[in-house]
């Protein structure tokens, strides 16, 4: 049984296998097909729905991909979808803002956008700019300028709030729906609540998928095929949600979604934060986590160098035991990972940066906004008297796991920005590394960059007045 | 009908405005933004619906050697499979000439292609089940690309050639001389909402096909081939498409013709709607070509002659290649007079994916080379890019294409003249230069380039159009026409149309889907001329309903024609004043016939391919852009921070449309220039296959500053509807802009005397190995001590 709300309506279904996307829950279940299907992989925001939690005694808002978002994740929450939002013939004022903006053309993109923006308002136009909550919804027919300026109009109003916002019980019901999903001997959704249950839930079933965003493992169902008859979902454990200001360090859960981390980020690692700003789209960064970043162990993940050149430390949970790691030691291989049968990633430790110390992190991709690193370099050093002192250099997309590089730093190690001989440091790279030439670029242009982004870091530490940023952020 | 709706007291059904060049938004924008607007998956499934999906070849150039799909059979859920044999008439479906099986019979020619089709009760179930197959290969040579292709003489169709004059001579003699060449790669359509279509049998041995398709009348003759049955017993629908592009010109047709057959044998209606992952590897794409150019020119940087090669990777089959290449040559002078000239067109057959029909449709890759070859005139000059287009452009005297078409009306010269003063271009150069000489790391860019592109397809059989429109009796107007909706603002910018001959609200008219039984033997919605043709024929339709009211209006009231006035949604009779639906119901009453088809020729128009000559296009549309970029020297990233476009519609119909036309054009365009890399391994199987690794533009890559304008006062001058012009396609070429104004960024490297070539898409990494080579050019020409500006 799975039981939640659809644009303030209470709905109870049976016979909901676990890894039914919401999507395909409401285009085939529901028979609600203004939320679309474009690419079925969280790139293109055709599907974007907007979904509600009980947090802090109200309703948190926001939007997310429902193409690879399994349906059991709604149980206790709230679905709005682009039906939900107009009262009658009257649209919504984000609606009529595309309307009165010539913002549509083909029109499949526009729900998807409808709902971004829609959540984006509701939600406080100051905490993210249009342009990043519209970074994962792709038009091919306008070029986008009409939708920014009812963006930039939406900015000046006040949020209104559909019909279903008055609902008094809704809040209260949803916060009575139990957790566990779809509980079932051969399949099922769990969804626990604390580490006890996690941990009984995965002695229980030791093949099941364990997911906190999904934003994987959707791909897994959508593109790949694979029938996921057993998920564990983390994303309401509430030790892995949790966020704790130490003393010298910022403590993360696994399962904190990014849009929660990034002002945590912003005060303690503003590059980090402005990396963030660029992982993925408002969408997944709502859904994705720090722990699935790990987990997944992907050569390109955006934080893992990040984490490296942080010198992060890991807690490992276990069926019985906690143990802990510096990150250097996690990534073993092409994604594999240091983690034994039954053991996930619990928190994340980052130490805070010395105050001599600098960070500095670059990605390089195609396209600025939602695409894959073909290089990411993460470095922090120590500049002092004119010299680089502890350099620490981490990248992503040079090896088959994110990587240190310490003998690239070597060639930076005690040296001011005239000593540096930069034919060493491309060779030391060149030794370090043998990239692969793929989609996204040639083994060469990684190499090439990799040192440049070396180059770009020293000029901005010695020279701050030069110019070298395209864009004012990240 | 024994009594007629009572017309409320003063209905007067009058536009607020004039609807003619009117703001009016897109017919469907509510249902847009409601989610309510119908697409083919969207449409209520029927009880016992199957699903389509299709077992694809693994091999780029192979004979199937055996088939085992016992297992695919087995699967639970599948109902039916189908393969070649199984297909009950022609099995071709090669749109123009023939070449493409709907379902390989024996050989495979490129990864990805059709083998068989199950049909399943869910498409979960069919696209796990196609995986089941165990097919047998043996492989064959593969032909990969244009350059093997033309090592191999391995062509779809035989080369093209447009010769003027003596370009031997006229190189010869010139007082310099300059040769170079590109790669401009091909493009995705990724248009939003993926190939779709659902098959109904019908009860006489035929189907009802509801497809997203830009050409239905084709979709209904294919289908009624692979059937072997009349056309008439096959009947095709299209409401609305999520964005085609050109891609839904030829490509909706092969899902069609699968799910018909489907259809038939297991008597349930069939949806067949590919998966985006499908949709990339499976459809055919925008042509990537390989050009050559040799120019001859004097010191001002005027051309003496031009001797240009077009190489388009065609991929397995002819498609639409033939007309491609043609439109590539068509505008490989883009707006320069080239004098003496040869352009020669060759159609190269690879073994990928049969490339097809992308907005531009060839003119975009023709345009490239001789857009590179003004750059590059400039740098070896010395001169300012700009400053050498606008001395190349068609005048009066130098006027005749290098295939022989007259040029009869020149916009280019005041238009780009306009754009340079509005855009500041010689101030900002001076500030990019200045910017560049303070700045070791960022390099900014900055061009302005023309576009002249010739409306009407070069097939002349193409260039007709038919209309129907029926009047209700109280007043509402049934209109329906052979274009198709996919976003463009057709619908809307014809109903504008109707309503202006008629006086009314364009509320009151609703334009239908598109379908082959209401409007018949109707050209593809392509070629941006939409509006041009089914607005006239919509007009002639219209004029003709509206004669028969006059007429009876004379007639019954003994009036002259000129006492019958349509206006502001009443009708002057003499005296007196009647409202429009008034005026209908008498008609009615008076038997007059409220229903009129309408049809429309392209007048003028002629090419003759034998001499390479004629007057192929109606008319040109034109446009320029001022694009300014700043290029990261260090990795080869870069922004466009500002672009000013100004451009000719004539006088638009609906501005607003026109301007969504004008923006999206060159933000996709920009795309295909910039981001969107198509890319292949080395047994021909597409590795940017899914929008995590082919980036079309997303809303951060949209100028900051991006200011566009309509071209005022230039109405068309020949008579197109309201002395309109076509908007689809001309824009997209625009963007060319951002890549001249890369490639300036890169220039500012060598001192403005060199930049190395950038062939396209311009990513990242293409601009920093130029970044690389204009930097070691320079260094070698410190080394040897020569002049460095």
């Amino acid at each position: 049984m799975l039981e939640f709300y659809l644009n303030g309506t209470p709905i109870r279904m049976d016979d909901v296998e676990p890894d039914l996307t919401v999507l395909e829950l409401l285009r085939e279940r529901q028979h609600l097909c203004g939320t679309k299907e474009g690419c079925a992989s969280g790139d293109c925001g055709a599907c974007t729905v907007v979904v509600g939690e009980v947090d802090g005694g109200s309703l948190k808002y926001r939007a997310i991909n429902s193409c690879i978002a399994f349906a059991g994740s709604l149980q206790g929450r709230h679905l709005v979808t682009v039906e939900g939002l107009a009262d009658g013939e009257t649209l919504h004022p984000v609606q009529q803002a595309l309307v009165d903006g010539h913002g549509s053309q083909c029109g499949f993109c526009t729900q998807g956008i409808v709902m971004s923006l829609f959540c984006w308002q509701l939600n406080g136009t100051d905490r993210l700019s249009a342009q990043e909550a519209l970074a994962g919804n792709l038009c091919r027919c306008t070029g986008y300028r009409p939708i920014l300026d009812a963006a930039t109009m939406l900015a000046r109003q006040a949020p209104a709030l559909p019909a279903w916002s008055g609902s008094p019980d809704m809040m209260a019901c949803l916060a009575a729906m139990p957790n566990d999903v779809i509980p079932a001997e051969t399949s099922g959704y769990r969804r626990p609540e604390d580490l006890t249950s996690l941990r009984a839930a995965m002695k229980d079933w030791p093949d099941a998928h364990v997911v906190a965003g999904a934003t994987d493992l959707g791909l897994e169902r959508t593109q790949a095929l694979k029938r996921l008859p057993k998920l564990i979902d983390l994303s309401r454990v509430a030790e892995l949600a949790a966020i704790e200001e130490g003393d010298g360090y910022l403590e993360v859960g696994a399962a904190v979604v990014y849009s929660r981390l990034q002002p945590y980020l912003k005060t303690h690692f503003p590059v980090f934060a402005a990396l963030l700003s660029r992982l993925g789209s408002e969408q997944i960064r709502q859904r994705g986590t720090l722990g699935g970043n790990l987990g997944t162990a992907s050569p390109i993940g955006d934080t893992l160098p990040v984490l490296l050149a942080l010198d992060a430390q890991l807690c490992l949970l276990g069926p019985d035991a906690e143990r802990g790691m510096p990150v250097s030691d996690f990534f073993l291989g092409y994604r594999k990972t240091a983690l034994q049968a039954g053991e996930i990633v619990a928190r994340i430790r980052l130490p805070f940066l010395a105050p001599q110390r600098v960070c500095k992190v670059y990605k390089v991709s195609k396209r600025w906004e939602d695409d894959i690193s073909a290089v990411l370099g993460a470095f922090s050093f120590s500049f002092e008297a004119g010299c680089f002192r502890d350099v620490r250099l981490a990248f992503g997309g040079m090896a088959a796991t994110p990587v240190l590089a310490p003998a690239v730093a070597a060639e930076l190690e005690g040296r001011s920005q005239d000593a540096i001989d930069w034919s060493r440091v491309e060779a030391s790279l060149a030794a370090s590394f043998q990239p692969m030439s793929d989609v996204r670029a040639s083994a060469g242009y990684r190499l090439k960059v990799a040192a440049n982004l070396l180059r770009r870091a020293v000029v901005e530490t010695v020279q701050p007045d030069t110019a070298t940023r395209i864009f004012d952020h990240a | 009908m024994r009594k007629l709706v009572d017309l409320p007291a003063g209905a007067v059904q009058a536009p607020v405005a004039p609807v003619l060049g009117n703001d009016r938004r897109h017919d469907s924008a509510h249902k847009h933004v409601a989610g309510s607007a119908l697409y083919i998956d969207d449409i209520p499934e029927t009880a016992g619906m199957l699903h389509v999906a299709c077992g694809k070849s693994t091999q780029a150039h192979a004979h199937i050697l055996s088939m085992d799909l016992d297992a695919v059979r087995a699967h639970p859920g599948v109902v039916d499979i189908i393969c070649a044999t199984d297909v009950p008439g022609q099995l071709d479906i090669g749109p123009v000439f023939p070449g493409d099986p709907m379902l390989a019979n024996g050989v495979v020619e490129f990864v990805g292609q059709p083998i068989f089709a199950v049909a399943a009760t869910s498409l979960r179930a069919a696209r796990e089940a196609v995986r089941l197959a165990r097919i047998d290969y043996e492989p064959l040579p593969a032909v990969l690309d244009i350059e093997a292709a033309m090592a191999a003489d391995s062509f779809v169709r035989p080369l093209h050639r447009q010769v003027r004059g003596d370009v031997a001579a006229a190189l010869a003699e010139a007082p310099h001389r300059l040769s170079g060449e590109q790669r401009v790669g091909g493009q995705e359509h990724f248009y939003l909402e993926g190939q779709a279509c659902i098959a109904t049998p019908s009860e006489d041995g035929g189907v009802f096909v509801r497809t997203s398709s830009q050409h239905p009348t084709e979709v209904q003759k294919l289908v009624a081939e692979v059937l072997g049955v009349p056309i008439t017993e096959v009947q095709v629908e299209v409401r609305r498409m999520g964005g085609a592009f050109g891609g839904k010109e030829t490509q909706a047709a092969p899902l069609a013709c699968i799910a018909a057959v489907l259809a038939r044998r297991t008597g349930k209606s069939v949806k067949y709607r590919m998966p985006r992952a499908d949709d990339m590897v499976m459809t055919g794409k925008r042509h990537d070509f390989h050009n050559r150019y040799e120019v001859g020119f004097d010191d001002d940087g005027r051309l003496w002659g031009a001797d240009i090669e077009l190489c388009g990777r065609c991929g397995y089959s002819p498609d639409l290649s033939d007309a491609v290449v043609d439109r590539a040559m068509f505008h490989a002078d883009n707006a320069y007079f080239l004098d003496q000239a040869r352009v020669v067109g060759h159609r190269c057959k690879t073994h990928t994916v049969s490339n097809t029909a992308f907005r531009g449709f060839g003119g975009p890759q023709g345009m490239m080379i001789i857009e590179q070859a003004m750059d590059d005139i400039a740098r070896y000059l010395g001169k300012d890019p700009l400053d050498v287009r606008k001395g190349n452009l068609y005048r009066p005297g130098q006027d005749v294409t290098h295939y022989g078409q007259k040029i009869e009306q020149h916009v280019l010269p005041a238009l780009i003249d306009q754009l340079e003063v509005s855009a500041d271009y010689r101030q900002r150069r001076e500030s990019v230069r200045a910017f560049n000489a303070a700045n070791p790391i960022l390099k900014k860019g900055l061009s302005l380039t023309p576009v002249k592109f010739g409306i009407s397809y070069t097939v002349k059989h193409l260039n007709q159009a038919g209309a129907l429109v029926h009047i209700y009796t109280d007043g509402s107007i049934h209109l329906n026409h052979g274009g198709t909706e996919m976003g463009q603002g057709l619908f809307v910018k014809v109903s504008q149309v109707v309503a202006d001959v008629f006086q009314i609200d364009p509320r009151w008219i609703r334009v239908s889907a598109t379908r082959t039984d209401k409007v018949p033997n109707t050209s593809p919605t392509a070629a941006s001329a939409g509006s041009d043709l089914n607005g006239m024929a919509a007009f002639n339709a219209c004029m003709t309903l509206r004669q028969r009211l006059v007429d009876f209006a004379c007639e019954t009231y003994g009036l002259e024609p000129s006492q019958v006035v349509f206006s502001k949604g009443r009708v002057l009779l003499g005296e007196r004043e009647v409202d429009w639906a008034e005026l209908i119901q008498e008609a009615y009453r008076g038997r007059v016939s409220l229903s009129a088809t309408g049809h429309y020729a392209t007048p003028r128009i002629h090419y003759d391919r034998t001499t390479g000559t004629g007057h192929p296009f109606f008319y040109f549309a034109h446009g320029a852009a001022c694009s300014e970029v700043l290029v990261d020297t260090l990795t080869g990233e870069y922004r466009v921070l500002r672009v000013d476009i100004l451009h000719d519609v004539g006088r638009s119909l609906n501005p607003a449309i026109d301007i969504g036309q004008i923006e999206g054009g060159f933000i996709q365009g920009m795309g295909w220039l910039t981001t969107e890399e198509l890319v292949w391994d080395a047994d021909g199987r597409l590795l940017s296959n899914s929008p995590a690794n082919y980036k079309i533009p997303s809303v951060g890559d949209t100028p900051p500053d991006f200011r566009v304008a309509l071209l005022a006062e230039h109405p068309n001058h020949e008579t197109t509807i309201y002395r309109s012009k076509a908007v689809g396609e001309p824009p997209f070429m625009l963007a060319i802009s951002v890549w001249s104004a890369l490639r300036d960024a890169v220039a500012s490297l060598t001192g403005y005397r060199y930049c190395p070539p950038l062939d396209t898409p311009a990513t990242p990494e293409r601009v920093l190995w130029a970044v690389e080579a204009a930097q070691q050019s320079q260094k070698e020409a410190i080394d040897a001590d020569l002049p460095v500006v």
